[in-house]
């Protein structure tokens, strides 16, 4: 890794032709020529925490901090230099390629190297911004913990990995990266792993995504084959745009790559673990929500877009498995917030709502809107996660109707970033959700209403399950912000504000839930001066030939107003049933609610079974350890039995059975009786005699060997007279 | 010059000494017998150096002289151990080495 840059510059020397046009042998200025360091930092604080940290002040998150904090640099540079590279080049612009010689098996050369264009720049932001202000965070939420150091070490790997999976720029390098990001998410989610539910959720974790890493590993081997032996991801791209891949191929490799998409981000039906893995500290869920590990699949997505593009014929289409997994899981994800208590699950199944979002903009073809709610989610969700820790901190428990309520009063600071960014992911107007969550409803090209909006296909379904996931996505949030900071405090002790250390990235993130909408107004909004419309767009879709030609939307007034009416419907059922009867009821009694006695859900029926399929998370939990796992296991643990015993036992035994009958024959014959007897005894016996024989020689009387010695000089010195006169 | 008189002297004396360490059961006689030889070797190396006119045979009888003395100094030392154990210089008595 730490060689990329030198051999870039030997071939610029050299003049040779490299594969990806001239922009890979031009410097592209120092800080995308040296991308490389964003994720060697971290890496080595992890190495450096891990062996030194506990000696260092600090206890090592000084230094991770310091490393993430390199790497916010080196990321914002290499904005800053991506952004001035993006206007000098008017026709399209060409991503920077950076390689060097990795190994060389069976006559292919496999490379390893980073790839810098909108996409990745954009990325390295995103993670380094909110693994910086994670770990700043952590130090005062963490603090007295007894894996500080090692804690703090892992969050530095799982940055890195992350780093170095968004730089990669070939799919063997995107592999390492993925595989990494998921053994750093197994190590934090078990990070408290003395209690048995830690360490499964952390195991459950890991396990779903195995399920899904043999589909990567299938499509990527599926990729390498079709499109002619490489696994550079700009080649790849590169002839699928140019129609050189067969397209049953591209079918295949694209649902393999679903299914990892799937277990990675938390798609439908594989999104079980992303609850569990709440059983993390607080923090991690942060990281991994908002930064890392499940963006993964939706940034891979974006990377290999051709793939799926041709692969899913998403243009021109009205349906298809990419948009519909999405679709799916937007709504029921959602769907499922409802009834959870624990502050945390309710934003987990958030999150798998909002996935849902982006992988569903991926499959109608609206890329920039993907990537633009990746961007703004990123910081909304991170700010609601710390602001649950910040919470959870002072009631210490997770529960919102046992232990919460009334906290906006003691925790004003926490309530005022938590509402932003709980209206920012709700997606009213003017926070940053809005823009993303409206440009994503425009992209699916469903909206007829006056002129239509034109996307790459008319996927009406699309647009109607989002539709209903923003309202449902505004009811489930008010609920979580009535049950946790409103009514009275139905806790024990006495909570209190969180410290500078926490309320600072709580700010800092609702600061960016706010703006972050204004990096991309729409073309056409007459409320923006012309010259700052698209600016996201613009600087992070790409414009070359490894890129589809992807048609964009066109934004409508009459959708945007609908979908803010939606959501704000949503936002209304849940406050005139939470902050009207609820609250009414509550201060009735004098007892403070979480559900009115007599509601719905109690009164059975249709409401009671839904809401006992919601609790049960439509019994996928169940489908999957109960039916799958049991089906599996039992037999197959019984034919492993039966064979173990039979089979291989009885070769065992037999095998066994022989070598000590033989060993006796040995034993009895070779060892007893000639070894003992003769060798060993014999030896013995005779030193025994000989030894008898000479002890008489040793009288222990000084004169009488001094006589001999004598003696035996004189015989000795005839001897040699005898010799020199002869 | 006559060398057979000195080569004479020093086995007579070399006997003598012989006879002393094997015969007496005193330690110290039988230390004294030791430099007897030891002496009778001296005459020998510096009748032999200046028989060949070699400076030689002098020198190394300094260094055997050097090396006697402290050879008697342990062996005074042992003896004195010896009896300070066995109220003895007696050597037949010292025979723990047995076997």
């Amino acid at each position: 890794m730490g060689l990329l840059a030198a051999p870039a510059s030997l071939v610029a020397a050299a003049a040779e032709p490299v594969a990806h046009g001239p922009s890979s042998v031009d410097s592209a200025g120092f800080f995308l020529d040296y991308a490389w360091l964003i994720p060697l930092l971290p890496a080595l604080s992890f190495a450096g925490i891990l062996l030194f940290g506990k000696r260092m002040k600090g206890k090592g998150s000084a230094l991770g901090i310091a490393a993430v904090g390199g790497s916010l640099f080196l990321a914002l540079g290499a904005a800053v230099t991506w952004i001035g590279h993006r206007d000098d080049s008017h026709e399209g612009v060409q991503a920077v390629h950076r390689t060097v010689g990795w190994l060389r098996s069976g006559g292919i050369e496999y490379d390893a190297g980073i790839l810098l264009d909108g996409l990745s720049v954009m990325m390295l932001v995103v993670v380094t911004a909110v693994s910086f202000l994670v770990h700043v965070y952590s130090t005062d939420y963490v603090a007295g913990d007894v894996r500080y150091t090692h804690f703090f070490a892992f969050l530095s790997l799982f940055t890195a990995a992350m780093l170095f999976f968004v730089l990669s720029d070939n799919l063997l390098q995107m592999i390492v990266g993925w595989e990494l990001v998921g053994v750093c998410s197994f190590v934090l989610i078990g990070h408290w792993w003395e209690d048995q539910a830690n360490s499964d959720a952390a195991l459950k974790a890991f396990f779903t995504n195995r399920v899904g890493d043999v589909g990567l590993l299938v499509g990527v081997s599926v990729l390498f084959f079709a499109a002619g032996g490489t696994f550079d991801t700009l080649t790849i791209s590169e002839r699928i745009n140019a129609g050189e891949v067969s397209h049953a191929a591209l079918v295949a490799a694209s649902l393999c790559l679903l299914a990892a998409v799937m277990s990675k981000s938390g798609q439908f039906v594989l999104h079980t673990w992303l609850p569990d893995a709440m059983a993390g500290p607080t923090p991690v869920s942060a990281l991994i929500h908002a930064a890392t590990m499940v963006v993964a699949g939706i940034f891979m997505v974006a990377r290999l877009y051709p793939v799926f593009w041709e692969g899913m014929s998403i243009a021109g289409s009205s349906i298809n498995v990419l948009a519909l997994v999405g679709a799916v899981t937007l709504l029921f994800g959602g769907l499922l917030a409802f009834t959870q208590n624990d502050i945390k699950k309710v934003l987990a199944y958030s999150t798998v709502s909002q996935l849902g979002y982006m992988v569903m903009a991926l499959g109608v073809g609206a890329w920039t809107a993907a990537m633009f709610h990746l961007f703004t989610h990123a910081f909304f969700k991170a700010c609601l996660f710390l602001g649950s820790g910040s919470v959870s901190h002072a009631v210490h428990s997770f529960d919102m109707k046992a232990d919460m309520g009334g906290l906006r009063k003691v925790m004003p600071h926490t309530y005022r970033t938590f509402v932003v960014a709980t209206i920012a992911l709700m997606g009213l107007p003017p926070l940053a959700g809005f823009w993303s969550k409206d440009e994503i409803l425009v992209g699916t090209g469903g909206w007829g209403l006056l002129g239509g909006t034109h996307g790459n296909g008319s996927y009406t379904l699309m647009l109607a399950m989002g539709m209903l996931g923003a309202a449902v996505t505004a009811a489930y949030m008010t609920r979580v912000v009535y049950l946790t900071f409103f009514g009275t405090y139905r806790g024990h002790g006495h909570p209190h504000e969180s410290g500078p250390r926490i309320l600072g990235p709580l700010y800092v993130l609702a600061f960016f839930a706010v703006v972050a909408g204004l990096f991309n107004m729409p073309k056409g909004f007459q409320l923006w001066p012309e010259a700052w419309q698209e600016r996201f767009g613009h600087y992070v879709e790409p414009v070359a030939g490894y890129f589809p030609a992807i048609g964009h939307a066109k934004p409508s007034w009459s959708l945007a107003v609908a979908s803010t009416l939606v959501a704000l419907g949503g936002a209304a059922l849940a406050w005139r049933y939470y902050f009207r009867r609820v609250e009414g009821r509550s201060t009735a009694s004098g007892r403070s609610f979480t559900e009115v006695p007599d509601g719905p859900v109690s009164r059975g029926g249709l409401p009671r079974a839904v809401h006992t399929t919601l609790a049960n998370k439509y019994y996928f939990d169940h489908l999957y350890t109960g039916v799958i796992v049991k089906a599996v296991k039992g037999p197959l643990a019984k034919a492993t039995y039966w064979s173990n015993q039979r089979v291989i036992d009885g070769v065992v035994n037999e095998a066994g059975r022989r070598s000590v009958a033989a060993g006796r024959a040995v034993y009895d014959h070779i060892d007893q009786g000639l070894i003992d007897n003769v060798i060993v005894d014999g030896s013995g016996r005779a030193s025994d005699a000989s030894g008898e024989g000479l002890r008489t020689m040793q009288t222990g009387k000084v004169q009488q060997y001094a006589a001999i010695l004598f003696a035996a000089a004189t015989v000795l010195a005839g001897i040699f007279i005898l010799v020199l006169s002869l | 010059m006559i060398l057979n008189q000195f080569l004479l002297l020093a086995a007579i004396l070399f006997c003598i000494g012989v006879y002393g360490v094997l015969a007496r059961r005193n330690g110290i006689m039988v230390l004294m017998s030791v430099e007897i030889i030891l002496n009778s070797v001296n005459i020998n190396l510096v009748a032999f150096g200046a028989f060949r006119d070699h400076v030689a045979g002098e020198v190394f009888a300094l260094f055997v002289i050097a090396v006697a003395a402290a050879e008697v100094g342990i062996g005074l030392a042992i003896v004195l151990l010896i009896y300070r154990n066995r109220r003895s210089i007696d050597l037949t008595e010292a025979d723990l080495l047995k076997g």
